[in-house]
């Protein structure tokens, strides 16, 4: 089974508003933390998926990214868990994309790399959050999409997934080729091993342009977009929190009751 | 391609974000000068159409047909196309439930338009007309504001308890109109093979009316039944983090924040919880938020009403027990 994931490039999740500040001219959130960029949480869940089922059936497994600046020691990780093949995709034609003009350009090397039975893709990256990106692929290749997978088992010709909806159990059979989405419920992605880490550092990855993918560059990039960032901008917070305080944390858990009943909060 | 008119809601029979999408829709349409229509797919649904009109839509559609009883979106995503080349909405609005978030990237791509997702604020540009889409990003830690400026329609999924319905008015009139799937089972690529609904116990979650969250702090799941305890002394349901999920102290059911449930109660007791941004944009439109956690730098602090700073399993047995006293 020949699976092809997308992987993005990102700011680090967990770093605080104090590590970052908007350029408001570029539009752009910037990193002043100093923490190094990541794999997007559920890209790398994607990235175990497509691990989990190499494990059972075999086949190869090709990291597909699309971005600019990329740190090398980043987006290596998947090879350096287990994944066979990196692809970058990048040129000046792809700046200012927003997710539907990266999902045409992830779609053509798509095309290029060929042979796949399966897609997967996270639900979301942590910096857009649109969630678009999967299933955009799958309209623009003609494809069915399942979003949200927890578990994802193949058989044969098709594929079932579990999807991880709130208050609800389903199972969904999608024939291949087909684009999954894979949620958190899937589970931790492993930890490269050292043996892992020392074979990725001897893969180079395969890197390809515009015109190496035979794209229209008007289909990419801020031409192909569809949508326009007017502002970012940083949330208002809340008001003020008062804190209540007793000789004891018992002695404060109580006054707090009491703080909520006069309040009428309770 | 910078035809369309009016505004069209995708409403969902089952999820009271229909009722907020044709508020919000409402408001929107005003300022345009256009009117709102809703359309809603579905298998024997047809009686809640008038439903719809008193809420505030002008017409609904309603596509009625056993093969989109469930949500799958080879099928919804079929008619929802057709239907929009056929009536040409200048905005698309979808909830930001499961649906919505499966069918709104799917719908937009095929009509090769753009989406904003996760909506919270929207409004009309008083100068340009566009439809100005605010949503959270980088886990809520910024806001964007977003526009569709060519493609038509300009589509956008809104997030739960951030829109107000409007009251029901049932002298409200419109017209229903009844339109064929025109579909066959063969345009469904994939297959529901099972499919079972948590029957809930207690009050919902997404209705309660006090929340007790619990986080990763916590600690583990049996510490977590001790919020069962104060939630039934208050009359509420328990939520959790998606960390506390992630490490199976609560179901993922109970998850409550960006890629979980969103929710408003009046009253939103936030335990061992650090309050990261994906967490506060589930949490954040609730009317008091009370905060109890040993870290005094954490960032539910910031959000938060009242708070304890204290290790909280010496709190809340005290505070439950308060509470249980004061409300008896």
């Amino acid at each position: 089974m020949d699976i092809v994931v997308c992987v993005k490039q990102v700011m680090d999740a967990d770093t605080p508003p104090s590590g970052f500040r908007i350029d408001a001219r570029a539009n752009d959130v910037v990193s002043t933390s100093g923490l190094p960029p990541v794999i997007n949480g559920f890209d790398e869940q994607a990235v175990e998926a497509a691990l989990r089922l190499k494990e059972a059936h075999g086949g190869t497994i090709t990291v597909l990214t699309l971005g600019k600046d990329l740190a090398l020691d980043v987006i290596r990780k998947p090879l350096s868990m287990g994944a066979d093949e990196l692809v970058v995709v990048w040129d000046a034609a792809f700046e200012g994309g927003d997710s539907y003009s990266t999902a045409h350009g992830l779609a053509a090397a798509i095309r290029k790399i060929g042979t796949y039975d399966l897609i997967l893709c996270g639900r979301q990256a942590s910096d857009g959050d649109a969630g678009q990106v999967g299933p955009g692929i799958a309209e623009l290749l003609g494809m069915p999409c399942v979003t949200f997978a927890k578990s994802i088992t193949a058989t044969d010709a098709t594929v079932r997934i579990e999807r991880a909806i709130p208050d609800r159990y389903e199972v969904v059979e999608a024939p291949m080729p087909c684009v999954i989405t894979v949620s958190n419920e899937l589970g931790a992605a492993r930890y490269p091993t050292l043996r892992g880490v020392m074979a990725a550092r001897r893969k180079q990855p395969v890197t390809w342009n515009a015109e190496a993918l035979g794209i229209d560059p008007s289909t990419v990039g801020a031409a192909g977009a569809r949508t326009k960032v007017l502002r970012l901008f940083l949330p208002e917070r809340g008001g003020e929190c008062e804190l209540v305080a007793g000789d004891t944390p018992e002695q404060a858990g109580k006054r707090l009751a009491m703080k909520l009943r006069e309040a009428k909060v309770i | 391609m910078n035809d369309g008119r009016g505004v069209m809601v995708f409403g969902e029979v089952s999820e009271s974000i229909t009722y907020e999408l044709l508020g919000i829709g409402r408001s929107l349409a005003a300022a345009l000068g256009e009117p709102l229509s809703c359309v809603v797919l579905g298998s024997g649904i047809r009686d809640q159409a008038r439903e719809l009109i008193a809420f505030g839509a002008d017409t609904v559609s309603v596509v009625d047909d056993p093969l989109l009883k469930d949500y799958q979106a080879d099928a919804y995503v079929t008619v929802m196309h057709r239907l929009c080349q056929e009536q040409r909405p200048n905005i698309l609005l979808l909830g930001q439930t499961i649906a919505g978030r499966d069918l709104a990237p799917r719908l937009a791509f095929r009509l090769h338009t753009g989406v904003a997702t996760d909506c919270s604020e929207l409004a009309i540009d008083p100068t340009s007309r566009l439809l100005l889409q605010t949503r959270a990003c980088y886990g809520g830690n910024v806001r964007a504001t977003v526009v569709c400026p060519d493609a038509r329609p300009q589509m956008a999924t809104v997030r739960a308890k951030t829109m107000a319905a409007l009251a029901r008015d049932d002298s409200r009139t419109g017209d229903v109109i009844d339109l064929d799937a025109g579909i066959d089972a063969s345009c469904l690529r994939t297959r529901i093979v099972d499919e079972s609904r948590e029957t809930a116990t207690g009050v919902r979650l997404e209705d309660a009316r006090v929340v007790v969250a619990g986080g990763r702090g916590m600690g583990g799941a049996d510490a977590f039944k001790q919020l069962d305890t104060l939630a039934t002394v208050l009359k509420g349901a328990v939520g959790a983090s998606r960390a506390a999920c992630d490490a199976g102290y609560a179901p993922a059911s109970a998850q409550i924040g960006l890629t979980g449930k969103v929710v408003a109660p009046t009253l939103y007791v936030a335990v061992a919880i650090s309050g990261a941004s994906q967490h506060m944009t589930g949490c954040s439109r609730s009317k008091v938020i009370v905060a109890i956690n040993k870290d005094p730098a954490a960032n539910i602090f910031k959000e938060a009403r009242y708070g304890v700073v204290a290790d909280y399993r010496e709190v809340l047995p005290a505070f439950t027990e308060m509470c249980r006293e004061l409300l008896e």
